[in-house]
């Protein structure tokens, strides 16, 4: 159970939204994380450095917001199955239709382009239709 | 300026991802329980992320040749649905269905050392490059 949260979640949307618009407007580069992932293992090594800084900033980012009391979540309910297969699944596929939440979800819906709107329907229908099978009908095997 | 944008900007991405409490996996999965103890929140940072980026791209950026500090702005003018694009979402989607972590939040989770996160990080990086593998041999 966790409490519906439509302005933190409103505000903290608009700041990732400001983060995608100054990273394409300043340096023209997609704000997509699976994205940002997947060139940094990339031959081509004069794209990697804007890429760590903002690796690095994404992981410096939750820091910033601690101390000023909001959370990441201490632990992590999931099996290790879960963890496991989730894991591969999310990098495979990713990596595999182009983008995820970020790059299809909100930079490529922004710029209205057709295939990250039906990416991004599919991803989200099917991730409903897996939760409906792990929550309710497999209970709890994974 | 470059790198700093480069920094600023992941910064920012990390700091919304953890006030709109998307970095919490239950957060995420409740979303997407449509049948359970529906948890809406999702949709409202999305369309807060997308208020913002789309304005800023159709009224700003469509208007530029390039962008502020020179460089080209590198969007992908293809806009063929192909096999791989569906197919890559179906996968996601399980995936992200199972966990209830995509790349943005699992990275910002970093921070907080939790084992598990370190694993799914690591097996997201060994499925990306499987599927690059397929990739090269014309597999999929």
């Amino acid at each position: 159970m966790t409490e519906f949260s439509p302005l933190s979640g409103l505000l903290g949307g608009a700041i990732i939204g400001f983060s995608a618009a100054i990273l394409m407007l300043f340096r023209g580069r997609t704000a997509g994380i699976s994205g940002i992932v997947n060139g940094l293992m990339s031959k081509n090594t004069s794209d990697i450095s804007w890429r760590a800084l903002f690796i690095i900033g994404l992981i410096l980012g939750p820091l910033v917001a601690t101390l000023i009391d909001f959370e990441l979540p201490s632990r992590i309910d999931l099996s290790w199955q879960s963890v496991t297969i989730g894991g591969l699944l999310v990098g495979f596929g990713t990596n595999l239709g182009n983008g995820c939440t970020s790059g299809h979800g909100i930079c490529g819906i922004g710029r209205f382009s057709s295939r990250s709107i039906l990416a991004t329907i599919i991803f989200m229908l099917v991730a409903v239709i897996t939760v409906y099978f792990c929550q309710h009908l497999l209970g709890d095997i994974l | 300026m470059k790198s700093f944008i480069a920094l600023i900007s992941g910064l920012l991405f990390g700091f919304g991802l953890t006030v709109s409490q998307m970095v919490d996996p239950n957060k995420v999965l409740n979303f997407l329980d449509i049948f359970g103890q529906w948890d809406a929140s999702l949709i409202f940072v999305m369309v807060g992320a997308l208020i913002v980026f789309a304005t800023v791209y159709q009224f700003v950026i469509t208007k530029r040749e390039q962008a502020l500090l020179g460089e080209t702005i590198s969007t992908l003018k293809n806009s063929k649905i192909d096999k791989r694009l569906i197919l890559g979402a179906v996968f996601f989607g399980v995936g992200w269905g199972i966990t209830g972590i995509c790349p943005g939040p699992a990275i910002a989770n970093l921070s907080g050392v939790e084992p598990k996160i370190l694993a799914f990080v690591s097996l997201m990086v060994v499925g990306m490059q499987i599927s690059e593998w397929c990739k090269r041999r014309f597999l999929i």
